[in-house]
């Protein structure tokens, strides 16, 4: 199935209702979706709750399976599974990240993570599971080593940022983790070996960077390139080193490659890269858009093109969007309008 | 929260006199029945109602806010509201704002994408205000701040018996 001839279609599976308010952030099980396990999904809200969603094998069906509650006493702004899909992180306004296990079918909070002094806006798993790395509108961003029993220790405050962060995300594949913030960078922080972690790269207006709130950044596969989104209203592609990379050379640069404008018209609040390429993004222009790499042969080097776009995705914003696990070109996008929406990529013929 | 009167003399302005309108205004419909003119009115006539936080005048009777003020796309269901801070250092803004915000979550259906900014000028740190009142993830945050909140509800609603 080659996508670069353009030949594709959106289809919408389902819509997931349920939470009362708007929902900002998802996260797909990482260890579901395969042939013998359906697919899971987290979701969380302004509604201080989150939902698990489960889909029935039989009638491909999605349907609630656990609403966590009565733990976070403000908005969920963001959850993620760890790489096992044994645990849920969730950060919360309320300034707190809790830990959730499946201990017989029912979701316990089996630890809180405190210490940031505002709300938490995002957190994320490394490729192992063994750190995990919160981040808040206090400027800092927390990396917390998993210990025995479900115990958290903090090993870094990391400082820099001088305005609130709004996500963090670690490198698919090396132990180096980027966060983005409304001071318009993306920051890159590495361990020098002797346990001390701090800033090796920002990227800024300087380097081709962003100039309002980043919002998210992604990985592709190979984890050679990333891309940002922006209340700039672009989405930008960046890119390292691959030789040095596959080195283990955490501290090669990163550089701009392209930017993408003209394609939203109000703030880009998520993008994510498939496994194969795709690049979606979603915007309080209540719109999706698709991105592939341009292999029209051209002299200058990669581009991006527009692959799809659908207009209108959701009725009100959209804060979310993640292409789920396994080999179906599945995505899942999150709205103010309270609701989830399941999409299947798929060929036109 | 303990606030000093920063501005202690404001200008104040004849409030106009206007007809009013049928209160019922938040339905699910699309306010596309209605002229520009009188969405306008409905506004006006609502945030005539709005207390400046360290007076007891109107935020219209301030000039904070007037008809040219208020820019509505039906089609697209956009507002952009652009309004004064009483002077120039003004550290209300961000509360007038969210004051503003909140009054209009009430007036329009909720797929309405509403901007406010302060009128270019008018404000020393003019970009870092409307980049925090645009930021719908600071304002949500902001308005489960049970103090923040409680000063909002008291801007909106302090005159109503």
């Amino acid at each position: 199935m080659d996508f670069y001839d353009g030949n594709m279609e959106l289809k919408e599976i389902q819509t997931l209702e349920g939470h009362t308010d708007r929902v900002w952030s998802l996260a797909w099980n990482p260890a579901t979706g395969t042939s013998d396990i359906p697919p899971v999904l987290a979701s969380c809200s302004g509604d201080k709750t989150v939902r698990i969603w489960e889909q029935t094998p039989s009638n491909r069906l999605w349907h609630c399976k656990a609403v966590l509650e009565e733990t976070h006493t403000r908005t969920v702004r963001s959850c993620a599974w760890s790489p096992s899909g044994k645990l849920l992180a969730t950060g919360s306004f309320d300034a707190t990240t809790a830990i959730w296990e499946n201990i017989g079918g029912d979701f316990e909070c089996v630890a809180t993570l405190e210490g940031h002094e505002n709300e938490v806006k995002s957190v994320s798993w490394n490729a192992s599971g063994s750190l995990l790395a919160t981040c808040s509108r206090d400027k800092t961003v927390w990396i917390w080593e998993v210990m025995p029993g479900n115990e958290f220790e903090c090993v870094s405050v990391l400082q820099g940022h001088t305005q609130d962060v709004k996500m963090v995300k670690w490198h698919p594949t090396m132990d180096v983790l980027f966060s983005c913030s409304y001071d318009n960078t993306v920051k890159v922080w590495a361990e020098d070996g002797t346990g001390d972690w701090h800033c090796v790269q920002t990227l800024g207006e300087s380097n081709n960077g962003h100039s309002s709130t980043v919002w998210a950044l992604s990985f592709n596969a190979e984890g050679d390139r990333m891309v940002t989104c922006s209340d700039d209203l672009t989405i930008k592609i960046w890119e390292t080193d691959v030789g040095r990379m596959e080195l283990g050379d955490d501290h090669a640069p990163w550089n701009h490659l392209c930017t993408l404008s003209g394609y939203h018209d109000r703030t880009i609040f998520s993008v994510h890269w498939s496994r194969e390429g795709i690049i979606a993004s979603g915007a309080a222009d209540d719109g999706l858009r698709f991105f592939v790499e341009s292999k029209d042969g051209l002299v200058d080097g990669p581009l991006y093109k527009l692959l799809l776009k659908r207009e209108k995705a959701h009725n009100m914003d959209i804060n979310s969007v993640q292409w789920g696990p396994g080999e179906t070109r599945q995505l899942a996008s999150t709205s103010d309008d309270g609701t989830i929406k399941i999409w299947e990529l798929a060929s036109l013929t | 929260m303990t606030l000093g009167l920063i501005n202690a003399n404001p200008v104040v302005h004849a409030k106009k006199e206007r007809v009013a309108r049928n209160e019922d205004l938040h339905c699910d419909d699309a306010v596309d029945p209605l002229e520009i003119y009188d969405i306008l009115n409905l506004i006006l006539f609502f945030f005539s109602d709005i207390r400046d936080p360290e007076h007891p005048y109107s935020l219209e009777q301030l000039s904070v806010l007037s008809e040219e003020s208020i820019t509505v796309d039906d089609k697209l269901g956009r507002i952009l509201i652009t309004f004064t801070p009483t002077i120039q250092h003004c550290s209300m803004a961000t509360i007038i704002g969210l004051c503003l915000r909140v009054k209009l979550q009430e007036c329009f259906p909720p797929h309405y994408k509403v901007d406010i900014k302060v009128f270019p000028g008018s404000h020393a740190d003019e970009e870092a205000v409307n980049k925090q009142l645009n930021d719908k993830e600071r304002v949500a945050a902001a308005l489960e701040n049970p103090n923040l909140r409680q000063l909002v509800d008291e801007c909106l609603y302090s005159n109503e018996l």
